[in-house]
């Protein structure tokens, strides 16, 4: 226990204290762990690059680094890279969008009342337990080919995660903290904006990073669906048309943008969720 | 004037966890709440609050009946009950959302240096330890000069060091307004280092057992035959307020508490 500093700090108050945390030290921490991480896959990929050239291998089917690079740059120069990228990335906005939507606007409802929440869930549950892509034939038939039936079902893979997540988030709130909010006499409005809102923030941001997740991995099927351009169309075409660097660049495409995706999601809720900072940083150290 | 007028409660579940609880409290005075678990002292307190209605009696404050929380009662809970999101100085200046930020910040700055944690105003609620943390929500409590502060076994988590030092803490800030107090307590030595009654209450349905006014001058010396004698009494209260015990001697009740 700390009972001696609190000690002695009753008896000294006016000793400045000033709580200064080590922040360059756990970047420092940070970074280390990051450069290890990667050493795996570096000194893999070099390995191969080394084998290949030194003509240990054809690097026909898993083509050496460079050559993806080299891809890369062709789809990039072409302009080819840029089409798929945003065709993709504006079917996910808009699955996530859409899904997203629904899913908080379903989840909070069912999280606030408990009449709602047995009229639903059990539908939504019994809902979930289909597998998404099941879904497929039926939207095509419902939607047609094009757009619609993809961001549909990017959307259903987004709505799940994001309803449980922000329904649970609601359902946990701590009573004890809300009784807070009850001593200090707030209003409706008040008790949303100061108390409630800022205890579900947390579990929403991870219910939003799995939808998002899901959001990428339905996108791909959505596109293997029959799709003209998209970087699952990317996928499709390289193995149809025997390239495999092609399906590697596209799919270090998929994951540079998902990573980021992920990385901007984070960034902009990383303000409202500093407070949460101190455990995390707790745990990695 | 705190006026408690035959209080009773019984919960749905048809537990009857008070009856016929009166008690008046003037402006100023500090009562301890003594009583074995379950004998419906958080139930009273919660009650007064307002933060549960009685299902008998009322609750009057300065002619005021108490139906909701009001803005002249404080509380302190058992645990600090910090809001995670916000720093410190955020959380002592909760319930001060009205003022204007200029006036908020200066009256939260005085009463974090009066509690003794100026240089913890921008710290987040889990860097701080537990006495830390306490007198955090003593000082969200007090920050709103209540007129009655009430605090639910309020240093009961706290190691021997930290609770006797913040006792000592509390009626050092209780000079400030001296506002009235209502502590429930498990433990006998803090009600007699803080009050000037302590009610004693017994179990099934919760009622008051005994008053015992503590007459001693501060600060009181932990020591003294007077406080021995005062705690004699207390725990003799306890014990014969325990149902289906014999009346033993205070000297057994201590063994047993
Ligand atoms: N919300 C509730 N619903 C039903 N019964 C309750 C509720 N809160 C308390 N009780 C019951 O009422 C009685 C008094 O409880 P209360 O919490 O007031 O006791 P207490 O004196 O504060 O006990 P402790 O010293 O353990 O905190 C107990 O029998 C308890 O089980
Ligand atoms: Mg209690």
């Amino acid at each position: 226990m700390t009972a001696d500093a609190d000690t002695l700090r009753i008896a000294a108050p006016a000793q400045a204290g000033a709580s200064g945390r080590p922040r360059r030290k756990e970047g420092r921490r940070r970074w280390r762990g990051v450069a290890l991480g990667l050493a795996g896959p570096v000194a893999a990929a070099a390995g191969w690059e080394l084998a290949v050239r030194a003509g240990l291998s054809d690097g026909r089917l898993v083509p050496p680094p460079s050559r993806i690079a080299e891809t890369f740059a062709d789809l990039a120069a072409t302009g080819e890279l840029a089409r798929h990228t945003v065709a993709t990335v504006l079917r996910v906005a808009a699955g996530f969008g859409l899904g997203a939507l629904a899913g908080t606007l379903m989840g909070a409802i069912a999280g606030h009342s408990g009449l709602a929440r047995s009229l639903v869930d059990p539908t939504l549950q019994a809902l979930r337990a289909i597998p998404s892509i099941a879904w497929v034939p039926l939207f095509i038939l419902w939607l047609g080919i094009f757009e619609a039936s993809k961001v549909a079902l990017i959307a259903v893979g987004v709505f799940f995660p994001v309803y449980l997540g922000v329904m649970g988030a609601i359902l946990s709130v701590d009573r004890k903290i809300v009784e807070v909010g009850r001593i200090f006499r707030l209003s409706g409005p008040a008790m949303v904006r100061r108390i409630l809102l800022p205890a579900v923030l947390p579990g929403y941001v991870v219910s939003l990073r799995a939808g998002l997740g899901l959001g990428w991995m339905f996108v791909v099927a959505a596109e293997f669906m029959g799709a003209s351009e998209g970087l699952g169309y990317l996928l499709v075409d390289g193995q149809q048309l025997g390239k495999p660097a092609e399906i590697v660049a596209a799919i270090v495409a998929f994951a540079v943008i998902g990573k980021t995706t992920d990385w901007l999601l984070v960034a902009a809720t990383a303000p409202f969720l500093r407070w949460e900072d101190v455990v995390a940083q707790g745990e990695t150290g | 004037m705190l006026i408690l007028k035959d209080l009773g409660k019984t919960y749905v579940n048809g537990v009857r966890a008070l009856d016929a609880v009166s008690l008046d409290v003037p402006p100023g005075e500090i009562v301890a709440v003594v009583g074995g678990s379950g004998c419906g002292k958080s139930t009273l307190l919660r009650l007064v609050s307002g933060l549960d209605r009685p299902t008998d009696g009322g609750v009057v404050l300065d002619g005021d009946e108490i139906t909701a929380p009001h803005e002249r009662i404080g509380m302190v809970f058992q645990e600090p009950r910090l809001l995670p999101w916000l720093t410190v100085a955020g959380n002592v200046g909760f319930g001060l959302a009205a003022l204007a930020a200029g006036e908020r910040d200066r009256r939260v700055a005085a009463q974090l240096a009066r509690v003794g944690l100026a240089d913890k105003a921008a710290v987040w609620p889990r860097e701080l330890s537990g006495g830390q943390a306490q007198r955090v929500a003593l000082a969200r409590a007090l920050v709103t000069r209540p007129e009655v502060l009430l605090l639910d076994e309020p240093f009961s988590a706290l190691d021997a060091f930290t609770r006797a030092d913040l006792q000592d803490h509390l009626l050092d800030l209780w000079h400030d307004a001296e506002p009235t107090l209502v502590v429930v307590t498990h433990d006998v030595d803090e009600a007699i280092a803080l009050a000037d009654r302590i009610v004693v209450m017994r179990p099934r349905p919760g009622r008051i057992a005994a008053e015992i006014a503590v007459d001693l001058p501060r600060p009181r010396d932990r020591d003294s035959a007077v406080w021995d004698a005062v705690k004699r009494q207390v725990l003799a209260a306890l014990n014969g307020a325990r149902e289906g015990r014999p009346t033993a001697t205070a000297e057994a009740a201590a063994a047993w508490w």
